[in-house]
């Protein structure tokens, strides 16, 4: 018998008695889809955000920054984004400063005036810092028109250079730039969801109860070995022809399994039922196998640690709740800002969130990488750790 | 067929086995005896292979074994003392599993997995969880699992510890059919009864030696004649003890507890001098019993200790 066959019959066999004790169900699927849809329900409603409170001052009473109010602020108001007011930039500094506002675009006096002179131009964001996500996509906003305009500019620069036309005048450039500026796609909800990383309610809880039992789920396949040496079976193992490196990857085996298959049945069921939106199947798919390895790697170090199942079972727990709470699996602690936010990202549970952010509103699968490449260092760390720590358990 | 040469295993100062040496031929039921702690699941465990010996060897068959042995392992049945199933699945399932353990195809591990169930007598439940089988039952179960791959040696670690007298009998019955039928045994109990009952030949160990070997009525016959007084009584038994043994009819005296063993040549003859000595002693006697020479007399007799301690 081959290794990689003995290492496989071991994790079907102790994938059958999971199943039939039912408690990886429990653990695995009905308890994590259970509370995301309680979670969804209670906090759905509130945690659906109130539209932005922008504020616009223009000191510059342009085509342009008109262009930036009719166009680009409007269309975030048609989606029900952001409400936005006129006022001159001292009342929106001291509305912001006050929490009356989010965030303030203030478009100095002299704005157009720098950007048809090819001079650095830009638009002040004033953001609440009790509005991190608010300043996050305000910034976005303004980061993309300003980026048109550039666009604009250099066509601009373009036709005005061009060697066989006779050079246009200052009026007809002025008319040339501000039909482009007019031309300028409004910036869409999708840009700015994927510039922030913002996932919707429904998918953040999904994701986080998903994530956060995955520590539980995983946990199953390594603490069995622990069980099987204080229940006796180890040594009947050990006694069979079979290569103590394969009891060892059986149980292995077990635990991504039963993470993959949980975190794909979640993944399925809370876009059936709850209507989340994952995002990329190919990126969410990365993200499970990178999320369940980081897994099974720290829980595995977890457990060899334990001389009993018992004591495995609770410093396994005490291990998930807080890497949990750290990582953001009950509040989007990421999009605070905070420095918590950057103590999150030792956590596997940071790294899945912001992973499924760059998936948000239609990521390309490439956005996921990074965030899987830190999972997979997280996984490769810990997994070598606990690889010599648990071959002592099979040691002769 | 299984040749163990000088085994050492140590934890840490703990000697648990310090050169023992037995051979067992093919066919032959072979037990290992000795109180609790005495090194006999050590030496059984460094024999299948779950543990390694500091020194010394062990080869089955002319083969090698230790932890990597696979081949050597593979002729090998391994019921340890413990009873080690998997309670969440059917005594079906936990045969079959070990059954393609040990590369039995789909269709030989079916037939073997019906042939033990029916030597164990489970036939009738072999769909039930095991968890849901009294303690008797397991420890059957625990024997088949052992026999699934048709192994030459099979190695019982205690197998009947804990477990109610229809079920031992029906163990001990099993155990008998398959060394009628050739398989080698090596049998480690602290039940003397059991061993003279199963066993061709003992090994005798104590605080990790070997201390005596051979057939059990060899053994017993080396101490002659010798019959076994046992006296319960309360008092000072180490004054007793000295009376006692000062008998000129007596070979030798020993306490445990509230029991004093009296070894003597002609237990008729020597009773009432016994009895005398030990009332003499302050001895207040509440029973008195005489036994025929047996492992438990030939283990008293080498360690001054019994068996079951």
């Amino acid at each position: 018998m081959t290794d990689v066959s003995a290492a496989f019959l071991i994790a079907l066999k102790d994938l059958r008695m999971r199943v039939r004790d039912r408690s990886a169900i429990m653990l695995a699927i009905v308890v994590p889809l259970g509370l995301a849809a309680i979670f969804s329900l209670i906090f759905g409603p509130a945690a659906t955000p109130s539209p932005f409170a922008y504020a616009v001052a223009d000191q510059d009473h342009s085509a342009i920054s008109r262009s930036f109010r009719t166009d680009v602020l409007t269309s975030l108001e048609d989606d029900g984004i952001a409400t936005v007011r006129g006022m001159d930039a001292a009342d929106a500094r001291a509305a912001v400063r006050d929490g009356d506002l989010d965030a303030a675009f203030i478009f100095p006096a002299g704005f157009a005036t720098s950007v048809e002179s090819q001079a650095p131009a830009q638009i002040d964001v004033v953001g609440s810092v009790d509005a991190a996500t608010a300043t996050d996509v305000a910034r976005s906003v303004a980061t993309s028109y300003t980026e048109g305009l550039n666009a604009v500019r250099v066509a601009v620069a373009a036709v005005a250079h061009g060697s066989d036309t006779p050079s246009p005048s200052p009026d007809q450039l002025r008319e040339i730039a501000d039909q482009t500026v007019a031309a300028v796609s409004p910036v869409r909800i999708r840009d700015i969801s994927a510039q922030a990383h913002v996932l919707d309610t429904k998918t953040f809880f999904a994701a986080g109860m998903a994530v956060f039992f995955l520590m539980f789920t995983v946990q199953f396949g390594v603490s069995s070995l622990i069980e099987e040496r204080s229940e006796g079976t180890l040594s009947r193992l050990l006694a069979a022809p079979v290569r103590r490196t394969a009891i060892l990857v059986g149980k292995l085996l077990t635990s991504i399994a039963l993470g993959v298959i949980s975190l794909t049945v979640l993944v399925v069921a809370t876009s059936l039922l709850l209507g989340a939106t994952w995002g990329n199947p190919l990126g969410v798919a990365l993200l499970i196998v990178a999320g369940v390895l980081a897994a099974t790697g720290i829980t595995s170090v977890v457990a060899s640690f334990a001389k009993t199942p018992e004591q495995a079972g609770s410093w396994q727990a005490v291990v998930a709740v807080t890497l949990g709470l750290l990582g953001g699996a009950f509040f989007p602690i990421q999009q605070t800002g905070s420095v918590m936010a950057t103590l999150s990202l030792v956590t596997p549970h940071a790294w899945f969130f912001r992973g499924l952010g760059s998936l948000a509103g239609g990521g390309a699968v490439l956005n996921v990488l990074p965030a899987v490449a830190a999972l997979l260092v997280i996984a490769a760390l810990t997994g070598a750790l606990a690889w010599r720590r648990i071959a002592r358990v099979v040691a002769p | 067929m299984l040749r163990c040469t000088d085994l050492h295993k140590s934890y840490g100062s703990l000697k648990a086995v310090d050169g023992i040496s037995f051979e067992i031929r093919a066919g032959e039921t072979y037990g290992l005896l000795g109180p609790n702690g005495a090194g006999k699941t050590t030496v059984i465990s460094i024999i299948a292979g779950v543990l390694e010996a500091d020194t010394g060897a062990v080869a089955l068959e002319g083969l090698p074994m230790g932890p990597s042995a696979l081949d050597a392992k593979a002729l090998i049945g391994y019921v340890p003392q413990d009873v080690a199933l998997y309670p969440d699945l059917t005594a079906r399932e936990n045969l079959r599993f070990f059954a393609s353990l040990y590369k039995l195809d789909r269709a030989e591990a079916k037939a073997r997995v019906a042939e033990v169930l029916d030597v164990v007598g489970l036939s009738e439940r072999a769909d039930e969880q095991v968890k849901k089988y009294s303690g008797g039952m397991k420890r059957r179960l625990n024997i088949a699992v052992g026999l699934i791959h048709r192994p030459q040696l099979l190695i019982l670690d205690e197998p009947t510890v804990g477990v109610d007298p229809q079920s031992r009998n029906s163990i001990l019955d099993s155990i008998e059919a398959l060394s009628s039928e050739g398989m080698a045994v090596l049998y480690t109990t602290h039940y003397m009864e059991e061993a003279e009952r199963l066993c061709d030949r003992v090994g005798i160990v104590d605080l990790g030696h070997m201390i005596a070997e051979g057939p059990p009525r060899a053994l017993t016959a080396e101490l002659g004649q010798a019959e076994h007084i046992m006296l319960e009584a309360e008092g000072d038994l180490t004054r007793v003890v000295a009376a006692v043994d000062a008998l000129p009819l007596v070979g030798r005296t020993t306490r445990d507890e509230g029991v004093v063993d009296v070894l003597v040549t002609d237990a008729e003859s020597a009773l009432p001098a016994v009895m005398q000595a030990a009332m003499g002693a302050g001895a207040s006697i509440r029973s008195v019993t005489v036994q025929e020479p047996d492992l438990e007399v030939v283990f008293l007799h080498l360690t001054g200790k019994r068996l079951r301690d």
